[in-house]
């Protein structure tokens, strides 16, 4: 038995979703919701067979129950998903918000995700793709010693970064720092991103960049990187570190490479297969719970 | 060429493209006093701050001797007539951080990005020009792209709300009729109330002579620093393009007696020993089109790893790096040597 979902925004980042859902053991995507009709995401979702609406959220309130829809995925932008959302939750539908709106807890599977399962929250949000690819070196360092001052620096390909972002590289910007602090557990995050137009497309890297209050703890810093790397391997496949651990004084380096599955977006899009990787493992914990409830 | 009769404006960015030469270390006396050597040669602008713009303070980019606001601060209120620009970079600066220096008295807000990126200085720009800042789009590493490709995205920034657009030889890379193609093709287009600048770098040498191509092209604002202080090589040297100036009849307002004496009695001895000159490293940067700042970060890694400073900059230019990516070169080095080992 599958528990099954619904997608809102069919775009390049809700289709490659899509496309991992579709491998599910646990989720059944069912629905997918857009707001024009015939749109080229509708109409490839049309294809893998999914049922769909050109009437947005409200085309799809209708079928919640009688479906029986228990998560829906916002892949829109943060100006309309606090509307989705409060439609959605109000029907009992889990909301995973993938966009910059974070009205709800913010999450990185690998990092927190476990600490929602139980906690029965109807709306989480997956952050930024360089929170994602970052987060978890942070914390994974952080858990080892106090980290005093975090650095990220996200480099994406050109072709990868969509119109949204493109607008709202400050909200990138502010939402990856605070995450660095709340989630990452620095006492200070700071973040930047590179936008690069080569050909071919490079394939998105992160570094990190952490300074600790004491002398760092070499091996254990470097054992407790290495099994969150295996840890975020576990739904992100292509992610690895491609240089790293290294030290100088204080300051431990990181160099990230997100190399994508190629579902639906090419392989370069790394910094958008992390998403909708988090996205996905992120239901999948809520559906694997929601399947040991009693009665279902 | 016959330039007699043009008017134009020198910006000087030593106090911020200059930091790069020194790690950013300028203290606040060091921009005290050669600020007002500059507004002593009625220089028109100035640039104050990290070298990487608003908030470059960074492990990536190096940690600056004070803040923008502490250096900003430091050097307005002395100064009589000339006017302070800072510039920031979207993907490191934000609103938030202009907001912070806001009412520090400055004139001019820059914002920068890559020549093909244009799209996300949208809310910088528009928020800038808001305020009611004389606002520029600067369009970093113009060599990478072509004059049509450039047009569209100074389209973008004008539309956004600049009033002045900049085409900028980020790696010192281009030669006269480069820089001369771009700046026409702008000039053609806007009408006159927008005006176009040029920001060179002297990694082959071919500073002076770009920006008065620029000028012959139709450029009105012309970037350079004293003594030539700047990422790489340095930027174009104002002192002797403002003489090359004077001699042509290029109206510059500057006094040139008053800038060649700031650029050797004040600016010079202030650099001493990182005083940017065209060593093989800096060449390298011209030669294969790599943006100016990665300089002495190249040279650190060579120290540290090992592998020459060269070799480096010639693979990031063979992969296409862009403003900003000082954290390609540690990684570049480690790779090197991983492959080097095996």
């Amino acid at each position: 038995m599958k528990i099954r979902c619904a997608l809102i925004g069919p775009g390049n980042v809700g289709l490659d979703l899509l496309h991992k859902l579709l491998r599910s053991d646990t989720l059944e995507p069912l629905w997918v919701a857009g707001i024009q009709p015939d749109s080229a995401g509708l109409v490839h979702a049309q294809g893998l067979g999914l049922e769909t609406t050109h009437t947005g959220v409200d085309g799809l309130l209708p079928h919640i129950d009688e479906d029986n829809i228990r998560i829906a995925f916002d892949a829109t932008s943060a100006r309309i998903h606090p509307e989705n959302s409060r439609k959605l939750t109000a029907r009992g539908v889990k909301v995973i918000d993938m966009t910059p709106a974070a009205i709800g807890p913010l999450c990185v599977p690998a990092v927190n995700l476990e600490e929602y399962i139980g906690r029965d929250e109807m709306n989480v949000n997956m952050v930024t793709c360089g929170g994602q690819a970052t987060i978890p070196m942070v914390y994974a360092i952080n858990r080892v010693q106090n980290v005093r001052y975090s650095e990220i620096i996200a480099t994406v390909s050109s072709k990868s970064v969509g119109p949204g972002t493109r607008k709202n590289v400050d909200e990138f910007i502010q939402t990856t720092a605070a995450a660095l602090e709340k989630i990452g557990g620095a006492h200070k995050g700071k973040t930047m991103i590179i936008i690069n137009p080569s050909e071919p497309p490079l394939i998105m890297r992160d570094t990190i960049h952490c300074i600790t209050e004491k002398e760092p703890q070499c091996d254990a810093i470097i054992e407790s990187v290495r099994a969150m790397e295996k840890s975020v391997q576990e739904y992100v496949p292509g992610y690895r570190i491609k240089e790293g651990p290294i030290f100088d004084g204080n300051r431990i380096s990181i160099f990230i490479e997100v190399r994508g599955h190629g579902d639906y977006l090419p392989e370069y899009a790394g910094n958008l297969d992390i998403m909708t990787a988090a996205a996905a493992r992120t239901a999948e914990m809520f559906a694997q719970h929601m399947l040991q409830e009693p009665g279902v | 060429m016959n330039l007699k009769g043009k008017k134009i404006r020198l910006h000087d960015v030593s106090l911020r493209d200059g930091m790069h030469s020194i790690h950013h270390q300028f203290t606040l006396q060091n921009m005290q006093t050669l600020s007002l050597a500059l507004d002593q040669a009625k220089i028109t602008l100035i640039e104050v701050g990290h070298g990487d713009g608003l908030a470059g303070s960074s492990v990536n980019y190096g940690f600056s001797l004070h803040s923008d606001q502490e250096y900003l601060d430091a050097v307005i209120p002395d100064l009589k007539s000339t006017r302070v620009s800072v510039m920031m970079v979207p993907g490191i600066s934000t609103i938030e951080d202009l907001k912070v220096i806001e009412n520090a008295g400055i004139h001019t807000v820059r914002v920068a990005t890559h020549c093909t990126e244009a799209d996300v200085s949208e809310q910088h720009i528009q928020y800038a020009a808001k305020q009611g800042f004389d606002t520029v789009g600067f369009l970093m590493m113009s060599h990478m792209a072509s004059p049509q490709k450039i047009l569209e995205q100074a389209r973008l920034m004008q539309d956004y709300g600049a009033n002045c657009l900049y085409i900028a030889d980020s790696a010192g890379h281009m030669l006269p009729e480069d820089v001369a193609a771009r700046i026409s093709v702008l000039r053609d287009a806007f009408p006159e109330s927008i005006e176009i600048g040029f920001h060179g770098h002297n990694n082959l040498g071919m500073s002076v002579a770009n920006s008065l191509a620029a000028v012959e092209a139709g450029a009105t604002r012309i970037d350079g620093s004293v003594a030539g202080f700047g990422a790489g090589a340095g930027n174009t040297p104002l002192e002797v393009f403002a003489a090359v100036c004077e001699m042509h009849g290029v109206e510059t307002g500057v006094d040139l007696a008053a800038l060649m004496d700031a650029a050797e009695t004040v600016a010079v001895p202030i650099m001493g020993e990182y005083l940017p000159r065209i060593d093989r490293d800096a060449l390298t940067l011209g030669y294969a089109g790599v943006y100016s700042s990665f300089l002495l970060h190249a040279k650190r890694a060579e120290q540290k790893h090992g592998i020459s400073a060269r070799r480096i900059l010639l693979e990031l230019g063979h992969r296409g790096t862009v403003n900003g990516q000082e954290d390609m070169i540690e990684d570049l080095a480690l790779e090197m040597l991983r492959k080097q080992a095996s």
